[in-house]
């Protein structure tokens, strides 16, 4: 198991963002965390990655528990946050040997020409990200994120505000990925899931309001499409 | 901390802020110590560095701040804090090497005012010279004060997302403990308050290792208060996790 959720609550002030959230993801599977805005999957994301403590609950990551072991976690996990930030003002390079330097990767030089290659940014690698389209940026969040080679990568919104051409790249990009990593990714866009992910966690109000694979998804109701299951399963406001 | 470290080094000399900030420095320095009339070096006589220790905790406070005010702050604006906090680096040492680059930083500005001392040395009646004792002690109690300056900047950063208002908060703040402090010291209503306060006062111990002297409780006073305000940085930096 990659990653095991188990009652994990997240509460801010006096509302609980994430409520009770239990899931495992096998190692190698791509899940996508589904769900319409405010649906806890950032906050989800932030607690494995060790950004923010749960309220309650555990989480452990290739086998270490975020409670008591973050750092050990964070060495092995890849993080894209939500609107992708970086340094405008840094080299690509230069960036992502301060990625691999932070990371704690001992080759630095072969490490920064994989994610190069990965990403497929040697074109663009001299350019201050500034410079950059926002495809290229998102390519450089990708390639900070998997420095370091992690088990597990974690992608909040990988493809927003990206044009046509460019998620179709990144979705490559990523399912490449998949083949020898886990990956959790979150989107509110159904055609994504359907393009890139083999099981769909669907979020709503903080709570898990669907765990499956997509082909059992379809079939909780045959005549209705992808978008239609999404919004019967995530329109009605439960009440808390 | 030294990947930190040296990020913070190399993105403050990208930045033209760092020239500026330099330049600002060793322009005032330069206009009190050898133009300003009746005040500087040649016209007092004197072979000190005295002048530019006096002006210097001023410009400094000026100047620190503005090394500093982006340190943190820029990071929550850009939201690269989440990356750089999900590495696997604690939080303590991120801090630290944001802290050393700052004071490092200080350190290479002061440098160049060597070459007044030099001047001084070269300039001065050969049997007396320049009282070097006053002038390395004045030099270690300026870095001492700049260190602490670069705490209370560190602080300040780490309080919001926007740098002027760091600024601000940071060039407020050295001014009370730098100055506000020592004068209470001369209000008489005060009496026996107003003298421990100004104990309290960063001036207080600047001009005490300024004389030349050595004494360990100046130095545990300006260690202990850049402990202070790295702890509290470290709280606030730390309040996401709350």
């Amino acid at each position: 198991m990659s990653i095991q959720v188990n009652q994990l609550s997240k509460r801010y002030g006096n509302q609980w963002a994430v409520n009770d959230l239990s899931f495992e993801i096998p190692t190698g599977e791509i899940v996508g965390f589904l769900g319409p805005n405010g649906a806890g999957k950032s906050t989800t994301m932030k607690i494995l990655t060790g950004y923010i403590p749960a309220t309650s609950g555990d989480a452990v990551v290739c086998g270490f528990n975020l409670n008591t072991d973050s750092l050990s976690v964070r060495k092995r996990v890849g993080y894209l946050p939500e609107h992708n930030p970086l340094y405008l003002d840094m080299y690509v390079a230069e960036y992502l040997q301060f990625s691999a330097g932070m990371a704690g990767v001992s080759k630095v030089k072969s490490a920064v020409e994989n994610a190069i290659e990965l990403t497929q940014l040697s074109p663009e690698r001299n350019k201050k990200i500034g410079q950059l389209s926002k495809g290229y940026r998102q390519r450089v969040g990708l390639a900070q994120a998997l420095i370091h080679d992690p088990e597990v990568l974690i992608l909040d919104e990988p493809t927003s505000g990206l044009d046509p051409n460019q998620v179709v790249e990144m979705r490559n990009v990523i399912k490449n990925l998949g083949k020898n990593k886990t990956v959790l990714l979150s989107t509110h866009i159904m055609q994504e899931v359907e393009a890139m992910c083999s099981r769909v966690i669907l979020l709503n109000h903080g709570k898990i309001v669907a765990d499956n694979t997509l082909d059992g998804l379809k079939k909780t109701s045959p005549n209705d499409s992808l978008e239609t299951i999404f919004r019967n399963l995530t329109s009605h406001v439960g009440s808390i | 901390m030294w990947v930190v470290f040296k990020k913070e080094i190399r993105s403050f000399l990208g930045s033209f802020i760092a020239y500026i900030v330099m330049g600002v420095f060793l322009i005032i320095t330069g206009i009190f110590m050898w133009i300003i009339q009746e005040n500087n070096v040649l016209d007092l006589g004197i072979a000190s560095l005295q002048v530019m220790f006096n002006i210097a905790p001023y410009i400094l406070i000026f100047l620190v701040s503005a090394i500093t005010m982006r340190s943190l702050s820029e990071e929550r604006r850009l939201g690269t804090i989440e990356i750089l906090t999900t590495r696997p680096v604690s939080d303590t040492s991120i801090l630290l090497g944001k802290y050393f680059a700052a004071v490092g930083l200080i350190v290479f500005t002061l440098l160049p005012t060597l070459f007044y001392y030099y001047t001084i040395h070269q300039l001065a009646d050969p049997l007396q010279g320049i009282d070097n004792g006053a002038t390395w002690g004045s030099y270690l109690g300026l870095i001492l004060l700049a260190a602490s300056y670069a705490s209370i900047g560190l602080f300040a950063s780490s309080l919001t997302d926007n740098q002027i208002v760091s600024l601000i908060i940071s060039m407020v703040l050295c001014f009370f403990w730098f100055g506000v402090l020592s004068l209470l010291g001369d209000v008489k209503a005060l009496d026996v308050i107003g003298k421990s306060l100004e104990w309290f006062s960063l001036d207080f111990h600047y001009q005490s290792i300024s004389r030349g002297v050595l004494d360990t409780r100046d130095i545990v006073y300006f260690l202990g208060f850049i402990a202070t305000f790295l702890g509290g940085t470290k709280l606030v930096f730390e309040s996401r996790k709350w």
